[in-house]
This record gives C-alpha cells, structure tokens and sequence, in this order.
C-alpha cells in the first residue's frame, strides 16, 4: 500500500491556553483512527496541544478562490458594520 | 521579544506566550522537586545495577527502533517510531544518570552510553532483537512494551523516589507506544495473507525473548524485598493477557516457549549482533573522545 491510497486528513489542534481548534496541517492515514495517531505524532511532539480533531478533506466544503470577489468584496468597504461611530461612556472602562 | 535562553521563550512564565499558541509551552521536568537521597537500608550500588538494567533496556531498544528511520513505510510511521525511540532514549538518560549518582562513582549518562564494552551492558535480549519487517517491528515493540509498561506501572510505587518519578513519567509513554504497536497488530492481522505472514513468521523470534523477561536475578530480588525494585516474575499474568488479548483479536495462536536458563542479558550474555549494534551507538562518542553535545 503506497500513500497514494490512503486518503488525506485535515488536523485541529486546541492549544493548551487556546479556546478554538485551529487548523495545523494535514496528513495521510488509511482511516480516522489511525489519523488521530498520525496528528499526535506529527503536531503535538512539542507540547503544542491538549484535543485533537481530524477531518477527512473530502468531507470539508470549501469557498474556491474563483468566488473570492462575490463573496468578500462586498463587505470591504461597508466600514460602517463595525460598531464604531459611537462614543463609549467615562464609566465603561473595558472595552 | 529578548531572551537570555532559548528555553525562557517556552516556559510557561513568559506573559507574551498566550499570543504564541502554536509552539508548546508548560514543559515539565519530571525530576523537579524530587529527593535524590537514598531510601534507608538500601545499597546504593544495588539500585545503580538495577537502574542501569532498566536504562539498558530502554538506550538499546531506542537504538533498534532508531535503525528504522528511513526505512519505514510512511513518512507518518518513521515520525511515530522516532518519537517512540526519543521516549526511550528520555527514560534511559534518566536511569542512568541515576545509576552514577547511586553507586557513589558520579558516572554520567554517556560514561554509560559509550563507554562500556558490549559484556557490560545488562539489557534483556528482547532489547536488541533485530526483526526484518514492519510486521516484525511492531509485533516486538508490543512485547517489549507491554512488559515495560507493566514494569514501570508498578515501579511508581517504588521507595527510591528517583525510580518512582521516573516511573511516573514514563508509564504515560509507554502506554501510548503499546497502544501505537498493538493498533497495527490488529491491522496488519486483519489486512492481507501477505501481512499476516508476516506478522506469523516474526512470532517465534519475539516469543524466544518473553521467559527472560519473568527471570529475577539476585540484585532484582533484594530490592524487590527492600521495596524499590519488582520482581518481574510478578508481571508474568499480565503481559501474557494482554499478549493474549491481542493475538486473540486476529485468531493468532502463542507458541509454548520454554525458558533456558536464564537470565542472559542481566548477565551481561548478549546475541551475536550486539556488538555490531554498540559500535554504531558509540561510534562518534569514540571517535570523539571528550565531545560534549
């Protein structure tokens, strides 16, 4: 068996202060079981984590590149989306 | 962001860590805080040769499982395997260092290392049994493995505090490596007639190592009775179960192995590749002589 037939896996990681699972890298495993110890092996050697997730790639549905105008565009120069046009009160300190 | 060692940059003191999540931070030395002492009535140059039997055990078997790298099947395993042999080489650093300081000789970790002649080394046999397959390589890191483990399990309880906080670390890895080796029993069990074969024609070789493993030697039966060594004719049970439980799980039927007279490792007695296998571990240290890394 070559790598070439065992599918690919998306790997999150949680990092020990981190909130969020943040995407690390991927690797190849013959199924999700054996993705799990790949993604311990290869991306918490050095303490990096604390959970992992892996994803098989073929299951994640991604935006394509070619839809990056239509669908981020847009947004880049409505300024007026961030709550920023208003003065915060004195007794507000923490924000 | 300056720091005076680069371990500054990773330790779990530094206020700007939070922002670096992808590098590891936290690391702990298993040997913070430990009392180094000797427990009383115990002869330190007994617990020396008992550190350097387990030390031997895991510095060769790292060896054997580094020989591997650049020659396992996928990029994925040789990373799994160096990592199960750095465990190794971690768990042997710390035993021996420990062996210097017990038997009063301040001998360091590489006096231990590399400069003992092959008849010098205690390490069971099964350490340095060389297989020639993946199949054989997994099958003889779930022996090795689960006998270890069953050790050091036991060894956290051990009255020599060294001993016990080395035992403490190591149990957490050797439970993940039995895990690793089991994990492709199975698979290469249940896969193909071709893996399977494999996997049957490295048993006998794995099994010729198991009754020297349950052998106590006289050094191991003091300090099992003084409390800081086990016998290891008490982890018999449980490393037969568990090699039973799974060689079960795809229909492998043990051989009976019957024991010699052992033990021969212990005694310094080794295969006929072992002193091939020393040089190759010694040979920079010996051509360097003095080198410090």
């Amino acid at each position: 068996m070559t790598s070439a037939d065992w599918p690919l896996y998306e790997v999150f990681l949680r990092g020990k202060r981190g909130l969020n699972h943040v995407h690390v890298g991927s690797l190849h495993a013959a199924d999700a079981e054996m993705a799990l110890h790949h993604a311990r092996d290869l991306y918490t050697r050095r303490n990096e984590g604390v959970s992992i997730w892996v994803v098989a790639a073929k299951d994640i549905t991604a935006s394509s590149p070619d839809e990056k105008d239509p669908f981020f565009a847009p947004s880049g120069d409505k300024v007026y989306r961030h709550p920023t046009f208003y003065d915060i009160p004195d007794s507000v300190p923490h924000i | 962001m300056g720091f005076d060692s680069a371990y500054e940059a990773i330790s779990e003191d530094d206020p700007t860590a939070d922002a670096r999540w992808a590098f590891g931070t936290g690391f702990d030395d298993p040997l913070a805080g430990v009392d180094t002492s000797l427990p009383d009535g115990v002869d330190g140059a007994d617990v020396a040769a008992y550190c350097v039997m387990l030390g031997d055990d895991a510095l060769i078997a790292s060896q054997r499982l580094q020989q591997w790298i650049t020659r396992l099947p996928e990029l994925e395993e040789e990373t799994a395997i160096a990592n199960i042999a750095l465990d190794l080489l971690g768990q042997a650093r710390l035993l021996l260092t420990r062996a210097g300081t017990a038997d009063g000789t301040g001998r360091s970790e590489d006096d231990f290392a590399y400069r003992r002649e092959p008849g010098e080394f205690r390490n069971v046999t099964l350490a340095e049994t060389g297989v020639e397959d993946f199949g054989g390589l997994v099958l003889w890191l779930l022996a090795f493995s689960t006998w270890r483990l069953a050790l050091t399990a036991r060894l956290r309880t051990s009255r020599d505090p060294v001993v016990a906080a080395i035992a403490a670390s190591a149990v957490k890895e050797l439970t993940y490596h039995r895990e690793y080796a089991a994990q492709w029993v199975v698979r290469l069990g249940d896969s193909t007639e071709y893996a399977r074969a494999r996997l049957v024609a490295a048993l006998p070789l794995v099994e010729g190592g198991l009754p020297e493993l349950f052998a106590t030697t006289e050094v191991e039966r003091r300090l099992a009775d003084a409390g800081v060594a086990v016998d290891p004719s008490e982890l018999h049970a449980e490393v037969d179960g568990v090699l039973g439980t799974v060689l079960g799980e795809i229909g492998m039927q043990r051989h009976d192995v019957a024991g010699g007279d052992e033990p021969l490792g212990r005694d310094g007695a080794h295969s006929a590749g072992f002193g091939a296998l020393i040089a190759e571990l010694q040979e920079v240290a010996r051509q360097h002589p003095g080198a410090t890394w």
